[in-house]
């Protein structure tokens, strides 16, 4: 099937793109107002501790302090469960994150805020509240955490099993097994068995922009919030709920977002802000430090992994085992579910059972980031992968190309693929010229990877006006992270008939616009972009009855093809029709209101080559490319921008990032340069190659791209470094002591 | 961050007087060390003086017979700029050019990555094995020490109170040097080890030898290397300096690497920088 499109698959200049590169964009922290306070975070110096006393009284004296503000200033609504936009929680989860009640559970845990005419006097105010602790003992890692006599976080969570509460306290959250066939029988029939244990360290999304809020709690009672935020209905929603509030009563305005990548989805900042604002009768901005973002921000999980697989002589995979165990941090949801759901996706195995376990430890409460919980876990099942290819003595891709999923292939956890790309990665790997070259050198290795991730549908809402110059004002409520107000209008310039550039992209406020879920689980260009072509649609339908009238004819014997309205022989282009709107009957306001099935989940690769200094054990990665199945790429220039931003995280996670904890539970690495996320200097050109099988969910085939391309990276550098040092790392990052630890145990 | 006042006097003895009435205050180069740590609250002086308009710390003036003044407040990127200097001390341009990035380098002074003494300052064991010293001034006069007794602690030096590093003399070069570190990204970053050497030659054999290490100790350590001397040029002699910089290194575990670890990256810098530094004296001959 081949579509002739005029737009999608065209590289227009981004419509947000004058303002980011003349730095005229205005993000959370650019927000100023009159009688602006600044506010500041008192956070928690340990890691787990009961509060016994707070006394502000110091704080509240200091001249120039108008508010100070602890958990006691929220409204003692009792708990319930909500579901904010990242699952179903207890409020007083999400509420206890925001300001700790009672317990601190990590190093940063916010215990007060404080507002003031300058953020120096509102830092030097927080420094002078007092807080008397008793410090407990801290669990930090998954493993330790499950240990009987293990610290306890959370005295009244009672641990889930299989969908059932136990009467058990362990820090386990949840426990949970998909199944299907039968792996034990799966297993009797392999002719080799890898089973192997993997760690992996807690890592952050690093976005550049730090948390940010702005609060005004107005006098008529309405609280208006500007903040960079994923969703800015999310924001609304929680900050409401936890000030106990109609959520009418908050009116979120996303600012430009410098990053989010899962992580700008929670809240943090917003209801201290608000508190702040309606004590002192001005409005509020908390700004993080980067300390801050690290410490206590949401990170993605580190985890303990078991993989185990069963395969044949000839390479079919027999069966398939799992355990994970997650690390939530300080509240239960450590994005265990799908980690399960995704560690053998790209595989049609039979015979598959993986446990779960969601663990709470004494580190920042996780959240989303970039296919969250998938890229640990293929990190396991593809080094597990690579080592029977290795001992079947089968190349690497065709193991894969022998085991991949298609079209019917059933996942652990139930679901049945419809069209998926699976195979036609795998073919693009083995076809691309990369994957043929010659290494190039000593010390060199070639490692190959595979991953999958879901796409989601939600709520998405999108109004389009047309203007009397033949352009077109489209509304929407997504907020913009990668380049989807582009994405977005370029769906609906393509039913219109229109260029890209005719269309002129708004993301406005939540009072502006109906309700839109965040900009997550690669949805936006999915979801937003159906809304944005149901809207032109509707405007496509009206115009027709505007030619229909001019034409004297019905609406329904007006065609509609390339931007042209015809009848007979007439014919109008659509510039010129909607100049005579005011004369046919006034403004044309479409509108798209959309919650789509149809998604199509994403399977992209990785070849890296990477060159090991054999005394030193440092990872130079000489080549890199990303392949990946994108359903239809609507802009291409952003779904290489994509799988190249997913590529360089997944390099980052894989050599060298990691939250180094001390037994204190103290991040000693909470600033950028020893955080070591990698630079411009530490990566050659991250080359893309872009596979198109067409979503049949979708009008277009989208898939949701922005995040599959982070799960392979950390796998095929570990299945490089294999080849280059001769050494199988199962633990990130794979930095250079560590390598080196590995040569000298060989 | 606390307020604090700042003073950009016009010269020396303005300085060490703003520096003697004001026993917190600190000097301000570049700043790059100083406001990041006045940030975290790791530092709270009431007075900042400000160095870079005292004309004697903006020397930078090569003689060949008499060597190199530095003056303390001289941004890395007049170093490298500078064709006389660069060709002089190529090892010194090349530290200059990996303190910190571009923008960091139009700052960032040698003479402040000494005064800071961190342990891992990057361009401290090149200073020593160059034979570098400190010229210093303070209320009771001027003095000179060499740099390899400058730092004391981590983030302490010898300056008493009042005193301000006026400038680093670096004598003429015979042979060649370098500095190498390690760290696990390819720039901006802070060395998990560094090793700086410099060597004479004569008649093939090692004339003298100097090596000096970063981040595997309080503060950056010279090895003794005299032991060195005479030593044929050979694969030999270089696993030996390396084995003795492994040996005086006394590293500690922390985020940055493995004690282990450490001391063995001390074997394998100062065995590369050294065969470096020996193919730079022979070029230079």
């Amino acid at each position: 099937m081949s579509t002739q499109y005029n737009v999608i698959g065209t590289r227009p200049i981004r419509h947000d793109g004058a303002d980011k590169v003349t730095g005229r964009a205005l993000y959370g922290a650019d927000i100023q107002l009159n009688g602006l306070l600044h506010g500041a975070i008192l956070r928690s110096p340990h890691a787990h501790a009961r509060i016994k006393r707070i006394d502000t009284s110091k704080a509240e004296a200091l001249p120039g302090v108008k508010a100070v503000a602890t958990a006691a200033d929220f409204p003692a609504a009792g708990d319930k469960i909500v579901d904010l936009g990242e699952g179903a929680t207890p409020l007083s989860y999400i509420r206890g994150n925001v300001l700790a009640q009672g317990k601190v559970l990590y190093r940063g845990h916010a215990i007060a805020g404080v507002a003031a005419t300058s953020a120096h006097i509102a830092e030097e105010a927080a420094s002078l509240i007092e807080v008397e602790y008793e410090v407990l003992p801290c669990t930090l890692t998954a493993p330790d955490a499950m240990k009987d006599g293990a610290p306890i976080l959370h005295e009244d969570l009672h641990m889930q099993e299989f969908g059932k509460k136990t009467d058990k306290v362990n820090n386990v959250a949840d426990h949970f097994r998909f199944s299907i066939g039968d792996a034990e029988k799966g297993f009797e029939e392999a002719d080799l068995i890898i089973e192997r244990e993997f760690h992996t360290s807690t890592v952050h999304q690093g976005y550049i922009e730090p948390h940010n809020a702005t609060v005004l709690w107005n006098n008529d009672g309405r609280v208006q919030v500007w903040t960079s935020t994923q969703g800015s209905f999310v924001v609304r929603d929680t900050t409401a709920c936890i000030l106990d509030l109609p959520v009418a009563q908050v009116k979120v305005t996303p600012m430009e977002i410098g990053g989010g990548f899962g992580g700008k989805i929670p809240v943090y900042l917003e209801p201290v802000a608000a508190v702040l604002s309606k004590k002192s009768g001005r409005p509020v901005k908390i700004v993080m430090t980067r300390k801050d973002v690290f410490e206590a921000s949401g990170p993605t999980p580190g985890s303990y992994i078991r993989a185990k697989i069963g395969a044949k002589r000839d390479g079919t995979f027999t069966a398939a085992q799992a355990y994970l165990a997650y690390e939530a941090g300080a509240y239960p949801g450590a994005m265990v579910g799908p980690g399960a759901m995704c560690i053998f996706a790209a595989y049609d195995i039979k015979n598959v059972t993986v446990d779960g376990y969601d663990v709470v430890v004494n580190k920042p409460s996780t959240a989303a980031y970039r296919a969250p919980g998938a890229t640990n876990a293929a990190f396991a099942a593809e080094s597990v992968v690579d080592e029977i290819a290795e001992k079947l003595g089968i190349d690497p891709v065709d193991i894969r190309l022998k085991n991949a999923a298609k079209e019917g292939t059933q996942r652990v956890d139930g679901p049945k693929y419809r069209r998926v790309g699976c195979v036609e990665v795998l073919q693009a790997i083995k076809a691309s010229e990369h994957y043929n070259a010659p290494l190039g050198g000593p010390n060199r290795g070639r490692g190959i990877g595979i991953g999958f991730w879901f796409n989601v549908g939600l709520p998405s809402s999108c109004t389009i006006s047309v203007n009397a110059d033949g352009s077109v004002n489209l509304v929407e409520g997504s907020t913009d992270i990668g380049g989807t107000r582009t994405s977005i209008a370029m769906q609906a310039a393509e039913v219109l008939g229109i260029p890209a550039e005719q269309v002129h992209p708004s993301v406005v406020d939540t009072d502006s616009i109906g309700f839109t879920a965040v900009t997550g689980g690669s949805r936006t260009t999915f979801a937003t972009g159906w809304a944005a072509i149901e809207a032109a649609r509707d405007i496509v339908r009206q115009m027709k009855e505007r030619a229909a009238k001019l034409w004297e004819t019905e609406p329904a014997e007006v065609n509609f093809e390339n931007g042209v309205f015809s009848k007979n022989g007439k014919s109008m282009p659509f510039a010129e029709l909607a100049s005579k709107i005011g004369e046919t009957g006034g403004p044309i306001v479409g509108r798209g209101a959309v919650n789509p099935r149809g998604v199509g989940g994403s399977f992209a690769g990785a070849i890296a080559d990477v060159e090991v200094d054999p005394e030193t054990g440092k990872t130079q990665v000489v080549r890199f490319t990303s392949i990946q199945d994108v359903g239809k790429a609507i802009h291409p220039a952003y779904v290489e921008g994509q799988m190249q931003g997913g590529s360089v995280q997944g390099i980052g996670w894989g050599l060298n990032e990691e939250y180094y904890m001390d037994t204190t539970g103290t991040m000693r690495n909470s600033s950028l340069l020893d955080y070591r996320m990698p630079t411009a200097l530490d990566l050659p050109m991250i080359e893309t190659i872009i596979v198109e099988v067409p979503n049949p969910g979708h009008p277009f085939g989208v898939r949701g791209v922005g995040e599959a391309n982070i799960v392979p990276p950390p796998a095929a550098l570990a299945n490089a470094i294999h080849q280059a040092a001769g050494v199988r790392l199962r633990t990130l990052p794979m930095k250079p002591s560590t390598i080196m630890e590995a040569v000298w145990a060989k | 961050m606390k307020w604090f006042d700042y003073q950009a006097p016009r010269n020396i003895g303005e300085a060490v007087e703003a520096m003697t009435l004001h026993p917190t205050a600190r000097p301000l180069a570049g700043g790059t060390d100083l406001l990041v740590q006045m940030r975290a609250g790791r530092r709270t002086p009431d007075l900042i003086v400000d160095i870079k308009k005292i004309p004697e710390l903006n020397q930078l003036h090569f003689e060949p017979g008499l060597g190199l003044t530095l003056g303390a407040a001289v941004p890395c990127y007049r170093i490298y700029n500078d064709s006389a200097v660069s060709r002089a001390y190529p090892s010194l341009a090349e530290v200059a050019n990996i303190i910190g990035g571009t923008q960091i380098q139009g700052r960032a002074s040698i003479g402040g990555n000494l005064c800071n003494a961190a342990p891992s300052a990057d361009s401290i064991p090149l200073l020593i094995a160059l034979g570098a010293t400190a010229r210093i001034t303070g209320p009771s006069g001027e003095r000179t020490i060499d740099v390899a007794a400058f730092c004391t602690a981590p983030g302490v030096n010898v300056l008493q109170p009042g005193e301000i590093l006026v400038s680093i003399q670096i004598p003429p070069t015979a042979g060649g040097a370098r500095y190498l570190r390690f760290i696990p990204r390819n720039e901006m970053d802070i060395a998990v080890a560094g090793a700086g050497v410099s060597v004479t030659l004569s008649n093939g054999n090692i004339q003298s030898a100097k090596i000096a290490l970063a981040s595997v100790a309080p503060t950056p350590i010279t090895v003794d290397a005299s032991s060195l001397s005479g030593a044929p040029v050979n694969d030999d002699t270089l696993k030996k300096a390396g084995e003795l910089a492994a040996a005086a290194a006394k590293p500690i575990t922390d985020m940055r690497g493995t004690a282990d670890y450490r001391r063995h990256l001390c074997a394998v810098l100062t065995r590369r920088a050294l065969a470096s530094a020996i193919a730079a004296a022979k070029e230079s001959k």
